[in-house]
């Protein structure tokens, strides 16, 4: 068999999503040297392509614009950059060099880099991975396949009656698809006791959607054989069941990091997240490779992912320059009920974390949470925060709370404080 | 399938009606149609091998485990070879992973020896002895508590799909009717010595009859007049993990086989994913083909003794598929049915089990040879082998270890369809997809173009491409039905 075609770039970003993109548009125009965008789909832009709402760009671009206009202008400003985006170009792997594997209309081939930024985002757990029960009937999807067939491919054919499990963002964004394709959502699902977006429950009552929400519930089976007919569902409390007809149900939320290549390559992996184990400068555990966006942390915002983006360029130009090995760091471990954290790692010399801010996940809803930062058995930090930490979102920390934690100490404790 | 293909223009009726597309009833018209034969692979479904064939383990077993003396044992061992040259011919993918039986507590381990001879003396001399340590140097990542194993070198992981798919072509190839979408709903005797089986979709008219109706081949053969079985369906669930879990399940790791408890297995499969289960669990009901909460449940309970680290991984798929076990007089038969009637003109293959995949060719060799056996004089059929055999057809490579076409350079340069990724957790390209549109026997639906391309098999389950497929299969049956 032929050998592929090797290429050499300065930089690839594998995913061409708002944290890719906006970390190439930042990079091209200081490298020497080409800044190429690897994506596997027919158009760039990621996720906010096929969410056909307004909500996007507050914090990036300063300004409310729907997912694909969003999707566009983050686009348009990556090449204007000089960015080099490749479409329908799938990475598969490493070759044992360290090049990535590429597959293209155009050829396969080799690609060596002087840095790479993994930004290959986060989807789904499908039907399986939630281990639901019954057989395998049509009308059972996620959301980022419903807003794909009703926005790109243009279908209105998805059903009549749905279940929307999950009620955070996404589950609302998947109530407003399922509304334009002429399928009224009969009930949200949350196996929380209150549902875990609050304002989108007031916007959705603004759009007069006046959708139940059952709380503390899980579905347990899906029923029907060619086509959904039912599903199954139970009171977490109770234990009680009943059975709700609908023709289709759509699984949203419960977000995995796409970290099939970041696992391939050998990298440091969160245990909880799963996403690769980054420092504040969003380095990854090999050198020269950097991780940025919801592949992290599952999931933010797509502006936050854009400006995880944006943070990275400073540490891979760094790399480009004069690569150094990383100082030794301390990691923080974050206590239930939080479940995870992004950065993982503080290093002597390194900025502070994208926006000022770790990214943590909790799993139980606390309003005024004081978070306290505990270093080799001392509280180095305490703080109220104003917001409330809750299940389905991510729960934002100031960095600045580890301004006294010693980068040569032992690991630090992330906990809230009991009540 | 147009209706009229059902029956000839002249009237004339089929030599052999084989009812059941699965991998069966497929072998045995491809055999049939090696000869001067005219044969009609009749299939209730929309789809070759959607019953049972399309939901067993996949493995190519050596038959180290069939009860000594019996049909199966024989067939097993003869299928293992015949299938194994057969997918070398067409391409099948086979990966000889090789299995232990793994010993969890003392009572399996005094029974590993009595494995050993059972092999033996169904003519298997492979197995070995190994104590924990040397269990555990080829299985890492097994769970605490294995005491010894038996190796069984020989056992084998393929694709059940790709085999079924690959004897339905060729049967059509030899110039057989496949007739999808034909439930037979009733059985006429004629007068002039033929049959008339009456499906969903008109009469099929043929002077010899096979029963591989598989789960419903009790219910066929009741039509027959006949009332000397039943098949009780049992079914098994399985959950299959991602494929970064492959590196955990090098080989199969089988239950050793006990009278009290059910064992499972795990297995890597062909695709490059690990496969947890069987259940095990009779029924009544035919179509039960959904998962459980206890089937969930109990799979659970057994990973996580037989491999703890696997849990930790992602669930892709779960199902259910349902084997075709077979009661007489009320009891289990542990062997194969088969039965030729000379003066119905009518064979039966039943109670073909999970075994049937390996044997499914010795299966037809069997009941070729027992009907050449009868002799042209009694049968009225012809057996001899027609010299202008169309070559065996190249079934596309599902499996992981072997190249695919995004990975192949030339391929991608001769036709820029195969760089083109449209499944992208399983890597299949739009020209795989494209080519199993156009293929000899197309998929229907989309489980069927899944079982020809693995499109949307993998992690993801369509987040990213199900839209894509979707529409990409439509306007593949748009294209090939023509202007309406």
């Amino acid at each position: 068999m032929t050998a592929p075609r090797h290429e050499h770039v300065a930089v690839a970003v594998v995913g061409g999503g708002p944290a890719g993109l906006a970390a190439a548009a930042a990079l091209a125009p200081h490298v020497d040297g080409e800044v190429r965008v690897l994506d596997r789909e027919a158009e760039t832009g990621g996720i906010p392509r096929h969410s056909d709402h307004t909500g996007y760009g507050l914090r990036d671009l300063h300004r409310l614009l729907t997912g694909p206009a969003y999707a566009r202008r983050l686009t348009d400003r990556a090449l204007a950059a000089g960015a080099v985006l490749r479409t329908c170009a799938t990475v598969t792997g490493w070759t044992p060099d360290g090049h990535l594997e590429v597959t293209a209309p155009a050829g396969r081939s080799t690609l060596a880099a002087g840095a790479v930024v993994l930004a290959t985002g986060a989807r789904e757990r499908p039907r399986p991975a939630r281990m639901i029960t019954g057989d395998r009937p049509a009308g059972v999807l996620t959301t980022g396949q419903l807003q794909n067939l009703v926005h790109l491919h243009h279908r209105r054919d998805v059903g009549a009656r749905a279940v929307v499990v999950g009620a955070e963002l996404v589950s609302w964004s998947a109530v407003l698809t399922l509304r334009e394709a002429g399928c009224r959502t009969a009930l949200l699902v949350s196996a929380h006791a209150v549902p875990e977006a609050a304002a989108p429950v007031r916007l959705a009552a603004r759009l007069g959607l006046r959708t139940p929400v059952a709380t503390r519930t899980r579905l347990v089976a899906v029923e029907g054989r060619d086509r959904v007919e039912a599903v199954v569902l139970e009171h977490l409390g109770t234990g009680a069941r009943r059975r709700v007809a609908c023709d289709t149900v759509v699984l949203t939320g419960d977000w995995v990091p796409d970290h099939e290549l970041a696992r391939l390559g050998g990298l440091d992996l969160d245990p909880v997240s799963r996403g690769p184990v980054v420092d504040t400068a969003l380095r990854t555990s090999r050198p020269g490779v950097f991780a940025v966006g919801n592949l992290l942390h599952p999931v933010d915002t797509a502006d936050v992912a854009a400006l995880d983006g944006r943070h990275v360029a400073a540490a891979v130009r760094r790399h480009l320059a004069a690569p150094v090995p990383a100082a030794a760091g301390v990691r923080l471990v974050p206590q239930a009920p939080l479940r995870w954290v992004a950065p993982q790692l503080l290093r002597a010399g390194d900025p502070a974390p994208p926006r000022g801010r770790l990214l943590l996940r909790c799993d139980e809803t606390v309003t005024a949470p004081v978070v306290e930062v505990v270093q080799d058995g001392l509280v180095v930090a305490r703080r109220r925060l104003p917001w409330a930490a809750a299940p389905g979102r991510v729960f934002r920390v100031p960095s600045a709370l580890l301004s006294d934690v010693r980068r040569d100490g032992g690991d630090v404790t992330l906990r809230l404080a009991p009540r | 399938m147009s209706r009229s293909s059902a029956t000839d223009p002249a009237g004339a009726p089929y030599d052999v009606a084989v009812v059941g597309a699965g991998l069966v009833g497929a072998a045995i018209a491809r055999a049939l149609a090696g000869a001067h034969l005219r044969v009609a692979l009749v299939e209730g479904r929309a789809d070759v091998g959607d019953g049972t064939s399309k939901a067993n383990t996949a493995i190519l077993h050596t038959g180290f485990d069939a009860k000594p003396g019996t049909l199966e044992s024989r067939l097993v061992a003869r299928g293992y070879t015949l299938l194994s040259q057969y997918a070398r011919d067409t391409g099948i993918p086979v990966e000889p992973t090789g299995a232990t039986l793994v010993a969890w507590t003392d009572e399996e381990l005094a029974t590993l020896p009595s494995s050993a001879d059972k092999a033996s003396r169904n003519g298997y001399d492979a197995c070995e002895l190994v104590d924990a340590e040397e269990v555990y140097r080829t299985m890492p990542a097994l769970g605490p508590g294995a005491l010894g194993g038996l190796t069984v070198p020989g056992e084998s992981i393929t694709c059940t799909w790709t085999t079924n798919l690959a004897l339905a072509t060729d049967a059509v190839r030899r110039g057989a009717d496949l007739l999808r979408r034909h439930e037979v709903t009733g059985v006429r005797p004629g007068l002039d010595g033929t049959t008339t089986l009456d499906t969903t979709a008109g009469e099929v008219r043929a002077r010899w009859v096979v029963n591989a109706a598989g789960l419903g081949a009790d219910v066929l053969d009741r039509r027959f007049g006949h009332d000397r079985f039943r098949v009780v369906p049992r079914r098994g669930e399985l959950l299959v993990y991602d494929k970064l879990a492959r590196p955990l399940a090098p080989r199969i790791v089988l239950p050793v086989p006990s009278k009290v408890g059910k064992g499972v297995l795990v297995s890597p499969t062909i695709y490059g994913n690990v496969m947890l289960g069987p259940t095990a669990q009779d029924l009544d009901d035919r179509t039960a083909t959904g998962t459980s909460e206890d089937g969930f449940a109990f799979l659970l309970e057994k990973g996580a003794r037989i491999m703890p680290a696997l849990l930790d991984e992602e669930v892709t798929a779960s199902y259910a598929g349902l084997r075709a076990a077979v009661h007489v007089d009320g009891a289990l038969f542990e062997d194969y049915l088969v039965d030729v009637d000379a003066a119905q003109r009518y064979v039966l293959v039943g109670g073909i089990r999970s075994t049937g995949l390996t044997a499914c060719l010795a299966l037809a060799e069997h009941v070729t040879g027992l009907l050449a056996a009868a002799g042209p004089g009694s049968t009225g059929l012809d057996l001899a082998p027609r010299p202008d055999l169309p070559a065996a057809v190249a079934m596309p490579n599902l499996g992981e270890a072997f190249g695919r076409p995004f990975a192949d350079v030339d391929a991608i340069d001769r036709d820029p369809e195969y760089g083109r990724v449209v499944c992208f957790c399983e890597r299949v390209t739009a020209g795989e997809i494209r080519d199993a549109l156009a293929s000899t026997v197309p998929p229907a639906d989309l489980d069927g173009l899944r079982r020809r391309t693995r499109a949307m098999n993998g992690r993801c389950q369509g987040f990213y491409c199900g839209a894509e497929v979707g529409a990409r299969l439509e306007q593949g049956i748009v294209d090939r039905s023509g202007p309406a």
